[in-house]
């Protein structure tokens, strides 16, 4: 079998009946040609099973990486099949190039990346990492229980400008997104809410009020300020912290004798948790807001929406709102910093971690209102 | 000294004519000329904060100069664009500082990715030059790391290679040596010569390593950062015996200067190594 005679061509190849193989390179050895011939040459020699391989490179002008790659190749092919490639004639200003950059034992190079582990190995990996993600959870929150009560004890020692800065972020910058959602969620259920009402008599859409307000004051101003930070502060705590790991700065304040949780962490939960119930009774506010400018596009006045609000809503029902919103903010600040602390290296840790807080504090802040939502019911509240 | 035949007196491959570089306003580099010779290993040196990286940026086309101009093989790189930029910056090849290898791409996929980008070389053509380059810097071992698993030493070497992937006519390496043990960085400085020598390439090395910048350069720029532009330039080994500038003889010596800085008298040392007359 022989090949040869194309346009830029750099090699004749003819690969004999006796398994013995014969390759003539010549000219040029560089990418664009590489690339052209990198088949013609290869392949006849994959299919034909070639053990020896004689390649005469005595006519070969210049070699740069691809002629270097594909010598390597050839020699890989040769070995495969039992043999072994014998390059002679190439040009003395080339040859340490090529002895440089080939490979000793063709063979060896695996160029495959390592299969996967087992489906058992990997199921066990998986569930020990959920072990120790559980772990340093439960840890973490010792530490921060114990950092919060150093803090009530010791509030000089609390870093307070570290505070402002982080409401401020947290709550004041909030504003205008928390006022967009609130306004157009109250607005939502005042719609999603007349229209079955109005099945049980003309009238009866006037209970969009109440509804709005017993929704809102209970469920929905806490849920949706709590889910927009977890997306707005949860994250920034994770990112913050995270690319302060990345760079050892907490490392350095250990060093320094400094706790990263009393000097990161409390601040940002201190923050988060005095400042968020503000933010909620804002939300609360636009909410019912947004809602009443739907049930005055009913047909009913100022006077109605406001008789009915106060008789179906009372301090309990804004109290028992503002706690859930304690232990949302509380939740997302732990998560977004713990989600920092053990972020791992690399360029995508950051990006990680900011993920996994945001996803853990939507979770689990779901998971607190469910099981919080169960005790007011058992609690008649 | 290296022992590398370098070609001291070959054609120039880059020139810096008159350059001035600033950032926001603020004077960095003011009216520097250099020349570098194809085949050379040529080292920009200075003190913290004198300009090097900011040349270095300049050379390979990451910024703008503010006056001046910087030649490539007679290309423009600061006027040149689409096509041409492209093809300039397709001969040059840049290992960072801290690697700036691809964290989520392994040793081997990230030397593959300029091969995969730039040429039309098959696949398997591909991976026969990844691991050649691979294995002129030692890591054909780690072919499946990822850039996280390296050490300091892997991750300068893996960048290497990932430079030199495109064969390109020149290297520049910001820092080679910077955060790597005495051993490590000697090994590394063997690489470059030998590499040097096995390529042809030009290198343009910034440092101020002294033990490597004595090791590779066949010529060194010093930059000073008060007077932002060249204060001697010229084989490292005459210049730490010859230079008539004390401040740059005892930055080569490692000696604290007398003066705060490599200050003039300007030019004095470029004036005699143009002539090759030191005293």
């Amino acid at each position: 079998m022989k090949n040869r005679g194309v346009e830029n061509s750099i090699a004749d190849v003819e690969v004999t009946a006796g398994q013995d193989a014969r390759v003539i390179l010549s000219g040029r050895l560089d990418a664009a040609s590489v690339a052209a011939n990198w088949a013609r040459v290869v392949e006849p020699l994959r299919q034909g099973r070639a053990a020896a391989t004689d390649i005469d490179a005595s006519g070969v002008e210049y070699c740069d990486g691809a002629g270097v790659g594909l010598l390597i190749e050839l020699r890989r092919i040769a070995a495969r099949n039992g043999g072994q490639a014998t390059i002679h004639g190439l040009p003395a200003k080339l040859a340490p190039l090529v002895e440089m950059a080939s490979l000793d034992d063709p063979t060896v190079c695996a160029l495959d990346p390592p299969p996967p582990a087992p489906v058992l190995v990997r199921v066990g990996r998986s569930a020990s990492e959920l072990l120790r993600d559980a772990l340093q959870m439960i840890t973490f929150t010792g530490e921060v229980i114990a950092a919060l009560c150093w803090a009530i004890r010791h509030p000089r020692q609390v870093r307070w400008r570290d505070v402002r800065m982080v409401a401020e972020k947290a709550g004041v910058n909030a504003l205008p997104v928390a006022s967009l959602l609130g306004a157009l969620v109250g607005a939502i259920v005042a719609y999603q809410t007349a229209a079955p009402l109005r099945n049980f008599g003309a009238d009866a859409d006037v209970y969009v009020a109440d509804i709005i307000a017993v929704a809102v004051l209970r469920e929905l101003g806490p849920l949706i300020t709590a889910i927009l930070a977890a997306g707005r502060t949860g994250s920034a705590f994770a990112a913050e912290v995270g690319t302060m790991k990345v760079t050892e700065e907490l490392d350095a304040l250990s060093t320094m004798g400094l706790s990263p949780v009393r000097f990161l962490i409390v601040p940002r939960v201190l923050a988060t948790v005095l400042v968020l119930p503000f933010l909620c009774v804002f939300v609360n506010l636009i909410s019912i807001a947004g809602g009443y400018a739907v049930f005055a596009s009913l047909g009913y006045p100022w006077a109605t929406f406001w008789r009915r609000t106060l008789e179906v809503v009372n301090y309990v029902d804004l109290l028992g709102g503002l706690f859930k919103m304690l232990v949302f903010a509380l939740l997302v600040a732990a998560i977004g910093c713990q989600r920092g602390l053990v972020t791992k290296q690399g360029p995508g840790a950051v990006g990680d971690s900011t993920t996994r807080a945001v996803v853990t504090g939507i979770v689990l802040i779901i998971a607190a209102d469910w099981l919080l939502g169960a005790a007011y019911f058992r609690l008649g509240i | 000294m290296n022992e590398r035949a370098a070609n001291p007196a070959g054609e120039p491959l880059i020139r810096v004519d008159d350059f001035v570089a600033e950032y926001d306003g603020r004077l960095v580099l003011d009216h520097v000329s250099l020349e570098i010779k194809r085949g050379e290993v040529f080292v920009i040196a200075g003190g913290s904060g004198c300009g090097k990286t900011t040349l270095l940026k300049h050379m390979i086309g990451l910024c703008k100069p503010a006056g001046g101009r910087i030649l490539i093989d007679g290309c423009d790189i600061g006027q040149a664009a689409g096509a041409e930029l492209a093809c300039l910056l397709r001969r040059i090849g840049v290992a960072y500082q801290g690697g700036a290898l691809f964290g989520s791409l392994t040793v081997l996929e990230n030397v593959r990715l300029p091969l995969e980008e730039h040429t039309d070389l098959p696949p398997d053509a591909i991976d026969m030059i990844a691991v050649s380059k691979l294995k002129l810097v030692g890591l054909e071992d780690a072919l499946h790391k990822l850039p996280a698993e390296l050490s300091g030493g892997m991750t300068k070497r893996a960048a290497l290679a990932r430079a030199i992937a495109l064969d390109p006519q020149i290297v520049f390496l910001d820092e080679p040596s910077a955060g790597l043990d005495p051993i490590t960085s000697a090994e590394l400085d063997a690489l470059i010569l030998r590499l040097a020598g096995l390529l042809h390439t030009t290198f343009v090395i910034v440092s101020h390593e002294l033990p490597s910048i004595f090791a590779i350069a066949d010529r060194v720029v010093i930059l000073d950062a008060a007077t932002k532009t060249v204060v001697a330039l010229g084989p490292p080994a005459e210049l730490r015996d010859h230079c008539p500038n004390e401040s740059v003889r005892a930055f080569l010596t490692r000696r604290p200067p007398t003066t705060t800085h490599l200050a003039p008298p300007r030019n004095e040392c470029r004036g005699l190594q143009a002539t090759g007359d030191y005293p």
